[in-house]
């Protein structure tokens, strides 16, 4: 009987992954679902004795079947898009099932996690130090920092949270190992609470993920026994993207509106419930069982370049051919993912822009795509890589609307504690409207009885560009979080390099 | 058993967890469709808290609607990634054929980047949609 592997990550499943599985097994197959190659231009992704067929429909069975089929695509792990990957995160994805422990383990998975409860917990917190890892949320914290000042702070009760609330446009890399390779999270956990001396790990999952909520709860019952004394809770968001920002986040978990905390107290001495607690992203808990491995930590920092070490799973999305997920050390260029990886457009229309790092993060112009994929030279350029994501946008975008939009985002999803975010992001709005407006206009505040010593003709264009100039400055210098402080990124960068989409 | 005392069950089930509100709050938000003012006051005598407090974290999430919505719901994708594949030329006649029956909301991103302009309905995921598959999929709702 044919053995045929299908993903059950939920992009999969978005494309008719069920279906395909479904005639399959009608044909009397034998169908194993497993995790994503993150190959998603060729989704659902049909595997039968390492040979992949995609994307696949439930008609092209019989033709795949038979070896004649069109979709082809021949040997997966030779495909240039996965060879010229070095996956450590994702070395699994594709290649077991996601809630099988016996593919876990027979894939290396508890090693690390016995290696490191041998060790004392200052050795662990060292080798994480020593292979340079950085927090994979944004932020780029260095991971081993984090915990040392968790392990020294004084205090009988610490957590361990995971910040699984990826709420990026542009980004999946979280989804898909929380869908694809639970057990390796939890290890990461199992193995960062060993470190701090923490007994309880919450991971706070958004509800725009039921897939990845109902896996990774199964996956905790699963790894109960492995994991013990160490517990972890799954916490599900609430539709607010603000949580993804570790104050709010802890704020969240404990009850409250996802109001951000000013800092100082930093989380890793007064955070969850005010007890010392670890907040990392789900990919940076992820990295830890490599990390730990025998030798593991420094075949991790012999990877990138300058102060970014390892790998980064870069998420290629929006309009581009070949878009998935790229696990690749730090220094590669956006020429090489945009155009070498990622084909160009799905549009077949040349390039305009390339948002890297999120909601937050700065539209480049292909006439930067040459500076490499590292969080120092990405923020010398006025840009962040955030969590990996490279959005592709084709010639029809107006980046004046696109800048309108990051406005209108932050406005939306403002927490509302900070009056530069919560006021200023409105006030965007409301400019780039007047500026993207063919004639000047007023602003009716001005008009009212009370702004007696306000001026009575409208702004000009000139003026109007220098308030908003000010109020980016405002936004990125007086936020209290990334939200209001980072939104000027997508504005300044589209103003600069496209100013006429906001004529 | 009425509602009053089918949400302090609700209360009670969730009373060892750390932080038990918004766990309570999804489980009546997903049992009667909304958190509503009663709600809101009997959580609020369960944990000790006042209704402000209650009503401040219920308000604050998009996910707890104040009243019950019957239509059937159409999550779309409108975020930059689905932005870049064309998701605003299909909100016009996905609008259209919605009308006062389905509800179609807004929601930025549902971690198919790679494969918009995509949506969901429940827990089904959908993607790749172009104007006849979405307009499909809300007359379908």
């Amino acid at each position: 009987m044919t053995s045929v592997r299908i993903s059950d990550d939920a992009l999969a499943l978005a494309c008719g992954a069920d279906a395909v599985a479904a005639a399959f097994a009608a044909a009397g197959c034998t169908v194993e679902r497993v995790s994503s190659w993150g190959m998603h231009w060729l989704e659902p992704l049909v595997e039968i004795g390492g040979m992949g067929f995609g994307p696949a429909t439930p008609e092209d069975v019989a033709t795949i079947l038979s070896g004649r089929s069109a979709k082809a695509i021949g040997r997966i792990a030779e495909h240039p898009f996965i060879a010229r990957q070095q996956r450590l995160t994702f070395a699994r994805a594709g290649k077991t099932r996601p809630l099988s422990p016996e593919d876990y383990t027979a894939s290396g998975g508890w090693a690390a996690l016995e290696r490191a409860r041998s060790m004392a917990p200052t050795q662990v917190v060292a080798e994480v130090t020593r292979s340079g890892l950085r927090g994979r949320g944004g932020a780029g914290f260095p991971a081993g920092i984090k915990w040392q000042t968790v392990l020294s702070a004084a205090g009988s009760r610490k957590y361990v949270v995971c910040n699984a609330d990826e709420g990026d446009s542009g980004t999946f890399a979280d989804r898909m190992l929380m869908e694809g390779d639970p057990f390796q999270l939890i290890e990461g956990m199992a193995i960062a609470a060993h470190a701090v001396g923490a007994a309880q790990g919450y991971i706070y999952l958004r509800s725009e993920y039921p897939h990845a909520i109902r896996k990774l709860n199964a996956a905790i019952a699963l790894a109960e026994a492995q994991i013990a004394p160490f517990r972890i809770e799954v916490r599900v968001g609430a539709g607010a993207y603000v949580c993804g920002e570790e104050t709010s986040l802890l704020n969240s978990i404990e009850g409250k509106r996802g109001e951000v905390r000013a800092k100082p107290p930093l989380p890793a001495l007064e955070g969850l419930f005010g007890c010392p607690t670890v907040v990392n992203n789900v990919l940076t808990l992820a990295a830890i069982p490599h990390i730990l491995s025998e030798g593991g930590a420094s075949r991790y920092d012999n990877l990138g370049i300058d102060r970014s070490r390892g790998t980064m799973p870069i998420q290629l999305a929006g309009n581009i051919r070949h878009g998935g997920l790229f696990e690749t050390a730090f220094g590669i260029t956006l020429n090489e993912l945009v155009y070498e990886i990622g084909g160009g457009t799905a549009s077949g229309r040349p390039v305009k822009a390339a948002q890297v790092g999120g909601p937050l993060g700065a539209y480049i112009h292909p006439r930067q795509f040459d500076q490499p994929f590292d969080y120092e030279a990405f923020a010398q350029a006025d840009g962040l890589i955030g969590h990996g994501g490279v959005v592709v946008f084709d010639d029809t975008a107006n980046m004046g609307a696109l800048a309108r939009f990051a406005f209108q985002f932050c406005a939306a999803e403002s927490c509302g504690k900070c009056t530069p975010c919560r006021i200023g992001s409105v006030r965007g709005v409301e400019l780039i409207d007047r500026i993207r407006g063919s004639a000047p206009v007023a602003d009716p505040v001005t008009a009212l009885p009370q702004m007696h010593n306000a001026r009575k003709s409208a702004p000009s264009r000139a003026e109007d560009l220098t308030l908003l100039e000010d109020l980016c400055e405002t936004m990125q210098y007086g936020s209290l979080c990334a939200l209001g402080g980072f939104t000027p990124y997508p504005v300044r960068s589209a103003l600069k390099h496209w100013p006429e989409d906001f004529a | 058993m009425t509602r009053a005392e089918r949400i302090a069950e609700i209360c009670a089930a969730h009373a060892a967890l750390e932080g038990p509100l918004l766990p309570i709050l999804h489980t009546v938000q997903a049992e009667f469709g909304c958190v509503d003012a009663e709600a809101e006051q009997v959580i609020a005598h369960e944990l000790n808290f006042s209704r402000a407090e209650v009503h401040g974290v219920v308000s604050f999430y998009h996910d707890f609607l104040p009243e019950a919505d019957p239509r059937p719901f159409i999550e779309l994708c409108r975020a930059e990634a689905c932005q870049a594949r064309g998701v605003e030329a299909l909100v016009a006649p996905a609008e259209a054929a919605a009308g006062d029956r389905v509800k179609l909301k807004a929601v930025y991103c549902l971690g198919l980047c790679s494969v918009g302009p995509a949506a969901r309905v429940g827990e089904t995921l959908h993607a790749r949609l172009d104007a006849s598959t979405l307009v499909k999929l809300v007359e379908s709702a």
